[in-house]
C-alpha cells in the first residue's frame, strides 16, 4: 500500500541552515547536510531544502549544497526559493536534486510550469502555495504570505495541475507558525479535487495533526519544519504513533 | 570491477551514479557501445518518456547492443519499461527483452489514486532470486512512475496500486526494477549491491 510521506523541511541561507535547530548529535548545527543524513536515518520520507538567500550570486552557494545532499543521502529530496528561470531548475537538477519546487514566479509566470514539465517531466515539478483566507475566501499570496494575489486558491491549484505540476505543496499561511493544526478544509477540498498528490503544510503542532491531516485534510504528504528541527517530535514516535492509529506509513 | 551505466537523454542519472559512489562501485557513465560490452556490469537508469528514449536508443544503435549483452544488466525505472515489449505511452515498440505489456495507471477514483503513483510503497510476493538476497519481508522502496508493467512470469516481485504490477522483472542476464532503488534508503542499497554481487 502506497503510505502517507513525512517530510522535514531545512530553511538555507547562503548554504547553512538556519533557525535554531536543537540536535545534540549535530557537531555543526548549521551543516545542512549532517542534518538531512539525521533526518534521513531517522525515517523522513523526503526532505524538502528552502533556499531563502536573497541575493544571486549565492545561488552557486546552494547549487554545491544540492550536490553534498545527493552525495550523502539516499532518499528523495526538493529544492525550492527563489527559482525563476528554466536555467535554475537545469543547474540544480544537473546537481542532484529530484524536484524542483517553484512558488512566486509560477505565479508571475504560469507558462513556466509547461516548460518544466516539458523538459524535465512532471515528477520534479513541485509548485508551492502559499494561501490565506480574506473575509472567508482563499487567495493564493506570495512573498512568503505577505503579497495579496488576485487568484482563487482552489481555482490556481487546480491550472498548476493542468498545467503539468507533479506535486502542489500548500501552505496555510493562516495555519503556519500557530502549531494549532493544519488547514484541514482546504486541503482536503483541493486534494479531492486534483488528481496529483497534495502535500500539506502549516500548523502541524502535535501528532494528532498528523494523523487529521492525512484523514480529514485528505493529503498525501504533511511537511513541517521547527517540531522536528527542535526535536518536539521525533520522526520515529510520530511514525509508530500513526502506525499504531492505522495511518499508512513506511516502516 | 567495471560498472557502466548507459548514458542517453534520460533525467536523474546523477543519483544513480551517488549511489553506486557510496556503494564504493567504480562506475562510468557512458554511450560508447566497446566500453558498455567490456563491463563487468551495466545499468540502465531512465526517466522521461518512452518513445522519446527509444528514439535516442535507435539513433545510437544502443538498441540491439543492449539485447546482445551477455554480462548482469539491470535496467531502472524507465529503464523497466525500455525492456518490456510495449509501453502506451505514445504507443511505443520498445525493447523487448521482456515479452511483458506496459499500461498507464488509470485512476479509478482520484481521491484514493492519484497519477502519478509518488512515494513509498511496498515490495510483496518476493521470489526466491539473487537480486532479492537478505531483503527484510515487504521492504518499502520509492516510486515515481504514470505507466506499469503487467505482472507476468518474470516477475520477480509486485507492488500494489490501483493493480497488482511486475515491481522487478528478471530473465536470464536481465534484471530489472521500476522503483528508483537509488532513492530508496536502506533497501535500494541492498538491491544495488545484491546486483553488484550477482
Amino acid at each position: 500500500m502506497l503510505t502517507k510521506r513525512i517530510i522535514p523541511c531545512l530553511d538555507i541561507k547562503d548554504g547553512r541552515t538556519v533557525k535554531g535547530v536543537n540536535f545534540v548529535e549535530l557537531r555543526d548545527a548549521g551543516d545542512p547536510v549532517e542534518l538531512a543524513k539525521i533526518y534521513s536515518d531517522e525515517g523522513a520520507d523526503e526532505l524538502v531544502f528552502l533556499d531563502i538567500t536573497a541575493t544571486v550570486d549565492k545561488r552557486k552557494t546552494l547549487a554545491e549544497l544540492v550536490t553534498k545532499v545527493a552525495k550523502a543521502i539516499n532518499i528523495p529530496f526538493t529544492v525550492g526559493g527563489g527559482i525563476s528561470t528554466i536555467e535554475d531548475v537545469k543547474v540544480l537538477l544537473n546537481a542532484g536534486a529530484d524536484k524542483i519546487s517553484i512558488n512566486s514566479a509560477a505565479v508571475h509566470n504560469p507558462q513556466i510550469i509547461n516548460e518544466m514539465a516539458a523538459e524535465f517531466g512532471s515528477q520534479c515539478v513541485v509548485v508551492a502555495i502559499d494561501t490565506r483566507s480574506v473575509d472567508g475566501i482563499d487567495f493564493v499570496h506570495t512573498h512568503g504570505g505577505r503579497k495579496a494575489t488576485l487568484l482563487r486558491t482552489q481555482a490556481w491549484a487546480q491550472e498548476v495541475c493542468d498545467r503539468g505540476a507533479g506535486e502542489i505543496l500548500l501552505t496555510s499561511m493562516d495555519h503556519d507558525g500557530t502549531k494549532a493544526g493544519f488547514a484541514n478544509e482546504i486541503l482536503a477540498e483541493i486534494s479531492s479535487m486534483l488528481s496529483i498528490p497534495v502535500i500539506a503544510s502549516g500548523g502541524a503542532g502535535n501528532m494528532a495533526h498528523f494523523k487529521d491531516v492525512f484523514t480529514f485534510g485528505k493529503a498525501d504528504a504533511a511537511l513541517a519544519a521547527s517540531i522536528f528541527h527542535f526535536k518536539e517530535i521525533p520522526i520515529p514516535s510520530l511514525k509508530s504513533y500513526l502506525d499504531e492509529e492505522g495511518i499508512s506509513i513506511r516502516k | 570491477m567495471k560498472i557502466a551505466v548507459i548514458k542517453y537523454n534520460s533525467g536523474n542519472v546523477q543519483s544513480v551514479l551517488y549511489a553506486l559512489e557510496r556503494l564504493g562501485a567504480d562506475a562510468v557513465l557512458t554511450d560508447d557501445p566497446d566500453q558498455i560490452r567490456a563491463a563487468d556490469k551495466v545499468i540502465f537508469p531512465g526517466q522521461g518518456e518512452a518513445s522519446t528514449a527509444m528514439k535516442y536508443l535507435k539513433s545510437r544503435k544502443l538498441d540491439s547492443l543492449i539485447k546482445e549483452l551477455k554480462q548482469p544488466f539491470l535496467g531502472v525505472c524507465l529503464g523497466l519499461q525500455l525492456l518490456c515489449e510495449h509501453s502506451e505511452e505514445n504507443d511505443t515498440e520498445c525493447l523487448g527483452v521482456f515479452p511483458v505489456k506496459v499500461k498507464k495507471f488509470i485512476p479509478e477514483n482520484s481521491q484514493e489514486f492519484k497519477v502519478p503513483h509518488v512515494g513509498w510503497n511496498e515490495l510483496e510476493n518476493l521470489v526466491d532470486n539473487p537480486l532479492l538476497k537478505d531483503l527484510s519481508a515487504n521492504p518499502f522502496v520509492y516510486y515515481v512512475h504514470s505507466f506499469f508493467a503487467e505482472l507476468a512470469p518474470e516477475t520477480i516481485a509486485s507492488t500494489h496500486y490501483i493493480h497488482d504490477f511486475s515491481a522487478m522483472l528478471h530473465r536470464d542476464n536481465y534484471y530489472a526494477i521500476q522503483a528508483h532503488p537509488e532513492k530508496s534508503g536502506l533497501v535500494g542499497e541492498k538491491l544495488l549491491s545484491n546486483f553488484l554481487s550477482i
